[in-house]
């Protein structure tokens, strides 16, 4: 293989891992602050995709109004995904919660079935992002290096918050016990909420990354990105943030050298991801970045 | 001995409890106890194991619900008051077992302890004047929480505490766990923090220095209380003396 075409798959394994991470962070989060797996997480990526792709198709605003309006409209879905299926359960046994994920992981699924139809949406692509660029011998989508700048910027400003802002320091309490967290004065309800907006803004900003870069939406669509990052969380080690953009970046690069060096695995891509989760979990359960976190959100 | 009476508030009594019933799974580990604690002063409420002081202070900041009885703060009905509003009306506790943020650093810790506050110039001021009554963290402020020595964790959970600014300030055995030299500092500290016009609601194992300090004490024993007085009182009670002094006072 030449350098240059290692190069372009390298660069396109950042990018895919960047999605990867954007989106792994909303399950880490949650994890951190409820010790749940949100498995409607994946639908709410799927979600926002379909907000963006009808911002543009019906109502052709232009596009960073309409990305604005789709991460914020996700964000609200976030927060309601919480207020409806995870917090009238706050007391009630782990198992309860879990089933109540996967509850709302199938009803976001198939409401988008009902309203947006099963068939395959063409996403709407922008020009300025999709172009062609060459860098030497290398030809890339202007998009395969916007990815990683916008997660790096994304990642700077979730870093800013949680480390430097009196909600995130709220958020870094109550991940570590809501009693004492409240006797501080924290809200912790509502820090649960900002915990989801912020997880479900990051999917949503990966969401729209993704459907330009795959332009095409399907309701079922949010299942195996989901299920990726999910486990690009736990290879991280699950309530650390550092961890699932680890997590994240390891999968995308990995994914994409194993269609590089071995093209005749390319069928099994998505059973990467499966096959570095049991490794993992048999070499360090508490994934790579866990146990000792000073940022356990 | 006395603390001097600061009757800012208007109320003899600042904190009453009355009848308070508290049940775990249908055990109850208070029967109807009755405690008040008047504004500017040292309460000690002492009891073996298992007697019921923990439950006691977290039904006051509404940890765990009563089933029945009834606390007032101030003339306010404290059993409708969120745990997360306690702060803002001048109760704060430090739990039993510190409960401080080990993934924070000490510097943190304490900010949250003031989470509830906006006053960045006075937050300065109590950090400093937290610092000032225990040095140590001032030279361990970027050290994480979790790191410190027991001792040390203990002082920053009572730090910690100081940052709200209490009216009243309740605390669930500092002491535990302490050096006999560590203790004696936490006592004369509780005392500085005292005579800034904090009142204090105080549990300790160390039945005998916590009465010494006291200016009045409460003896409780499964889920009732069986004596209460002065803190001079209790001490020279025979009573007391067998059952928390041991036979060599
Ligand atoms: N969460 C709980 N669930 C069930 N029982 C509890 C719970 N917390 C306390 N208890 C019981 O209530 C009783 C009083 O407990 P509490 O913690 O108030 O005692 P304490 O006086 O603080 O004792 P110690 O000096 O050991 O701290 C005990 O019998 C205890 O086992
Ligand atoms: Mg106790």
């Amino acid at each position: 293989m030449s350098f240059d075409l290692f190069m372009q798959y390298l660069t396109n394994g950042i990018s895919l891992g960047s999605l990867y991470a954007l989106i792994a962070i909303g399950y880490t989060m949650v994890y951190g602050i409820l010790r749940l797996i949100n498995f409607a997480h994946g639908e709410i990526f799927m979600m926002s995709l379909y907000f963006a792709f009808y911002g543009i198709a019906i109502f052709s605003l232009p596009w960073y109004m309409t990305f604005l309006v789709a991460v914020l409209v996700t964000a609200a879905l976030g927060m309601l995904v919480e207020r409806a299926a995870y917090k009238p359960l706050r007391h009630s046994p782990r198992i309860t919660i879990m089933v109540s994920a996967i509850g709302a992981s199938f009803f976001l699924q198939n409401l988008a079935v009902v309203i947006f139809g099963g068939r395959p949406k063409a996403f709407p692509t922008v020009p300025m992002f999709t172009k062609v660029i060459r860098i030497g011998n290398i030809s890339l989508q202007a998009l395969t290096l916007y990815i990683p700048v916008a997660t790096i910027i994304l990642l700077i400003g979730l870093h800013f918050l949680i480390q430097k802002t009196k909600t995130g320091l709220g958020m870094r309490a109550v991940s570590k016990d809501h009693d004492t967290a409240r006797l501080m004065g924290v809200n912790v309800n509502k820090t649960i909420t900002v915990t989801f907006a912020i997880g479900s803004i990051l999917a949503a900003f990966g969401g729209i990354m993704w459907g330009m870069k795959f332009p095409q939406i399907v309701p079922t669509m949010g299942l195996i990105p989901g299920l990726k990052c999910f486990i690009a969380a736990v290879v991280g080690g699950i309530g650390n943030i550092s961890g699932a953009v680890l997590g994240g970046f390891i999968l995308g690069v990995g994914e994409i050298m194993l269609i590089a060096f071995l093209p005749g695995l390319t069928g099994y891509r998505d059973a990467f991801a499966f096959v570095l989760l049991i490794v993992i979990l048999l070499v360090k359960p508490t994934g790579l970045l866990g146990e000792k976190t000073a940022e356990k959100v | 001995m006395n603390g001097s009476y600061r009757p800012t508030w208007g109320w003899t009594k600042m904190l009453e409890i009355n009848n308070l019933v508290v049940a775990y799974g249908g055990i109850q580990a208070l029967k109807g106890i009755n405690l008040t604690v008047e504004p500017g002063k040292i309460v000690a409420l002492i009891g073996a194991n298992g007697a019921g002081k923990s439950t006691t202070l977290k039904s006051i900041v509404g940890l765990v619900k009563p089933v029945s009885g009834s606390i007032s703060y101030e003339g306010k009905d404290l059993l409708k008051v969120p745990t997360k509003d306690m702060v803002r009306t001048g109760i704060t506790l430090v739990p039993e077992g510190r409960k401080i943020f080990p993934d924070l650093t000490v510097l943190e810790n304490l900010k949250i302890g003031a989470y509830c506050r906006n006053d960045t110039k006075e937050i300065e001021k109590d950090r400093d004047w937290v610092y000032e009554l225990f040095p140590i963290l001032k030279e361990r402020n970027w050290q994480l929480a979790g790191t410190l020595s027991g001792g040390e964790q203990q002082m920053l959970a009572v730090g910690r505490s100081l940052m709200s600014r209490p009216k009243l300030l309740m605390m669930d055995e500092p002491s535990l766990g302490l050096a006999p030299l560590i203790v004696k500092n936490i006592f004369s500290i509780i005392k500085e923090i005292h005579s800034q016009g904090v009142t204090i609601l105080l549990i300790e194992q160390n039945a005998n220095v916590s009465l010494k300090i006291a200016d009045k004490g409460y003896v409780i024993e499964t889920g009732m209380i069986k004596l209460e007085g002065s803190g001079q009182e209790l001490l020279v009670n025979e009573e007391v003396k067998k059952a928390y002094l041991g036979e060599a006072h």
